[in-house]
């Protein structure tokens, strides 16, 4: 993975590192959040945020939200207030298209972004930056489309709704409006404040300082002629993982300028490797033990799942509990239980010792093993036509229904 | 379109795929083959082609010494234990195009072979070359497992190796391991025997018939076609209001059955409404995305109104 030097945030390993293209904790611990929406300026999600979530949108808020998953945000206040007054906004989300497999952690933002289509009834637009990739991955241009097009397929089988969602890859969209608005964002932004913002330093090519813009304009909705027609006013709000805060605070600062609104942000932290110590990072899909794909079988997972939290010996296990505050099984059920009172359960149990690490394993291997069973099922049911159409400009009527 | 051996081994010639080429006497059998091809050219294999009863058909192939018990198979492929048995001799001519005696792992570059599932033996990676059929039974090719593999990947499909001879248990908690071989798409072979199948000569192009309306539905690049026997049906779930709502029926009663012993209703209402919900929208969600699909897609074919 490209490593990108830093100005705004320091570099050195003693200081933990989150930017779109690496991510690493300080001297290999833990990420630590707190410090990271100091440093990056954005807010906490409290209760009271979700608990109107739940009183706007009359349903459970999604796991993710309940357990901190999506913990910060920047405006996301305000689209509420907006919300209540019955001013809608639209979301916007994307995918690097780097690798086929898929695993877990990519989904994320995917599941999240599905639920908040749903909870809102509002439209979506999910970028594929093909370009990016090919540029930061060195693939050839077709290899990037190819991706892009099979990553569809797997972001379109966790449920997005047809006639409220409009995919695109930038090989296929950049030009017309959305074009002149990625000029007006360039002319907006001083190399050394590209340099300081991304680490772009003299040995880059210009591909990639001209790319920023391209992931900034989604965030405007006449850079969609065809979905938001007069609509230059309305809202966006974008859930992504922490480390795309860079490419978004440029464009917040951007945004008044070209006399638009700033893009609101609803941001999560990452998804846990499999492997306890040494990659302290995010699960990775350049190392495949780390992660889990959504092609995996039964078997795959349950080999895959290494229980840490447990103690050396059952005598002791029962004596002292689990080490819950690094058990990776643990952490991933709070991803992906549902059920709050389970999760309680199954952390109060095996956290006193009676629940043994092998219980907690085979649940986690359940609730895992259904996940990719059923977006294995809603894949096959993709086709090519089908992609075809979510890829299509067209108008969605029925957006806001 | 049926490949003939020559065809096949320009290919290999192509992919600068190394081999070795052993022409004799047509053979039907491997004790037969063993009298011209010596064990110091490669191991030898055996060829089954197996059907199952959803007509889904299956090569596997096998060191000679190697075990294949067709009950075990069957269960480790989620087929239950009689599930699967040699396929009749049509299929051998209308599918893989070859003749008997003459099955071999080659016979998948085939359109008409595209849904049938190709298991290799684990134990052939062990081998510095294995001998097969080029597509004719009177000539053998030894390669290593290698070149195998190159061939399949020019043609789209990922090498399945399996060890043939364990024999997991399958059961409740512990799922047929090699379910995710069973192909998506069955295949319906006339009964008939309406044409000799000599690959020799690239004879007529026969492909068989599928009785499924997969219109839309190309066949997946990634794994050459070997996918959950589960995703066949999904297809189907997406698109026919039937089987949409057999779906539903067929998980709200097993939720039922599962979880209706002794709860009053109204906690039971509550119990289906919060673990179906979610699983209901999912399933909608994709039926109304496959209907748009296919009415986009006739709109992208339709001519314009006539003035």
């Amino acid at each position: 993975m490209e490593v990108d030097k830093k100005e705004e945030i320091a570099s050195d390993s003693s200081e933990q590192v989150v930017n779109p293209w690496e991510v690493s904790a300080k001297d290999g611990g833990k990420i630590d959040y707190d410090k990271l929406i100091d440093q990056f300026g954005c807010q906490r999600l409290d209760e009271s945020l979700i608990d109107r979530v739940e009183r706007l949108t009359s349903r459970q808020p999604h796991v993710f939200l309940r357990r901190g998953v999506f913990f910060a945000h920047r405006d996301f206040d305000l689209v509420l207030d907006a919300y209540e007054r019955g001013d809608k906004f639209y979301l916007y989300t994307g995918r690097g298209p780097s690798s086929e497999a898929l695993h877990l952690g990519h989904l994320i933002p995917f599941m999240f972004t599905k639920y908040l289509q749903e909870a809102f009834k509002v439209p979506l637009v999910i970028q594929l930056t093909d370009d990016e990739k090919c540029m930061w991955k060195n693939l050839s241009v077709e290899e990037s489309q190819r991706l892009a097009r099979e990553n569809a397929k797997d972001i379109i089988a966790c449920g997005f709704d047809v006639t409220k969602t409009f995919i695109f890859s930038d090989f296929d969209y950049v030009g017309g409006a959305f074009y002149k608005n990625m000029v007006k964002v360039a002319k907006c932004v001083t190399l050394n404040k590209a340099m300081g913002i991304f680490g772009f330093s003299g040995e880059d090519h210009i591909g990639k300082l001209s790319f920023p813009p391209v992931q900034a304009v989604p965030s405007f909705p006449s850079s969609f002629p065809h979905l938001f027609p007069g609509k230059d006013k309305l809202r966006c709000l974008i859930p992504c993982a922490i480390d795309q805060d860079p490419y978004f605070r440029m464009t917040r600062d951007v945004a008044p300028r070209l006399g638009y609104s700033k893009p609101a942000l609803i941001e999560s932290s990452f998804f846990p490797a499999l492997q306890a110590s040494g990659e302290n990072g995010k699960m990775s899909a350049s190392d495949p033990n780390s992660a889990i794909y959504v092609t995996d079988t039964a078997k795959d997972i349950k080999n895959k799942i290494c229980v840490n939290g447990g103690q050396d010996s059952i005598e002791k296990h029962r004596e002292i509990g689990a080490n819950l505050e690094v058990d990776i099984p643990v952490k991933y059920l709070s991803f992906f239980l549902e059920d709050d009172a389970e999760l309680e359960h199954i952390k109060k149990e095996y956290g006193e010792g009676r629940m043994l690490t092998g219980e907690v394993k085979k649940r986690l291997t359940e609730v895992l093993t259904g996940m990719v069973e059923r977006h294995r099922m809603a894949r096959a049911a993709v086709t090519e036509e089908m992609v075809d159409a979510f890829m299509a400009v067209r108008p969605l009527p029925n957006m806001f229904e | 379109m049926g490949f003939s051996k020559d065809h096949l081994l320009a290919r290999l010639q192509e992919l600068q795929i190394d081999y070795s080429k052993y022409e004799h006497p047509p053979v039907l059998t491997v004790e037969e083959q063993a009298k011209y091809v010596s064990s110091s050219e490669g191991a030898l294999s055996k060829n089954l082609f197996l059907k199952d009863k959803k007509n889904r058909y299956y090569i596997v192939s096998a060191m000679t010494d190697t075990k294949v018990d067709m009950k075990v198979l069957s269960q480790r492929l989620g087929l239950g234990k009689g599930g699967i048995r040699m396929a009749p001799e049509e299929a051998l001519s209308e599918l893989l195009q070859v003749s008997l005696g003459c099955v071999t792992p080659f016979a998948v570059v085939n359109e008409s072979a595209r849904d049938v599932s190709l298991l290799l033996d684990q134990k052939f990676k062990n081998q510095t070359r294995c001998i097969f059929h080029p597509l004719s039974n009177d000539v053998s090719i030894s390669l290593n497992t290698l070149g195998l593999d190159k061939f399949l990947q020019s043609i789209g499909r990922d090498s399945v190796y399996i060890d043939l001879e364990a024999n997991p248990v399958v059961g409740k908690d512990q799922p047929p391991d090699l379910a995710v071989y069973v192909p998506s798409n069955s295949v319906v072979v006339p009964e008939l025997p309406t044409k000799t199948a000599s690959i020799q000569t690239a004879s007529k192009n026969v492909s068989a018939e599928k009785t499924k309306p997969v219109a839309s539905a190309k066949p997946s690049k990634l794994a050459g076609n070997v996918k959950s026997a589960v995703e066949d049906s999904a297809l189907l779930v997406f698109k026919n209001p039937e089987k949409f709502v057999e779906e539903i029926l067929d998980k709200t009663t097993a939720l039922l059955l599962s979880e209706g012993k002794g709860e009053n209703v109204e906690a039971l209402a509550e119990t289906f409404r919060k673990r179906l919900t979610s699983e209901f929208t999912h399933l909608a969600v994709m039926y109304k995305n496959t209907a748009y699909s296919q009415g986009f897609y006739a709109g992208t074919q339709s001519q314009p109104k006539r003035p």
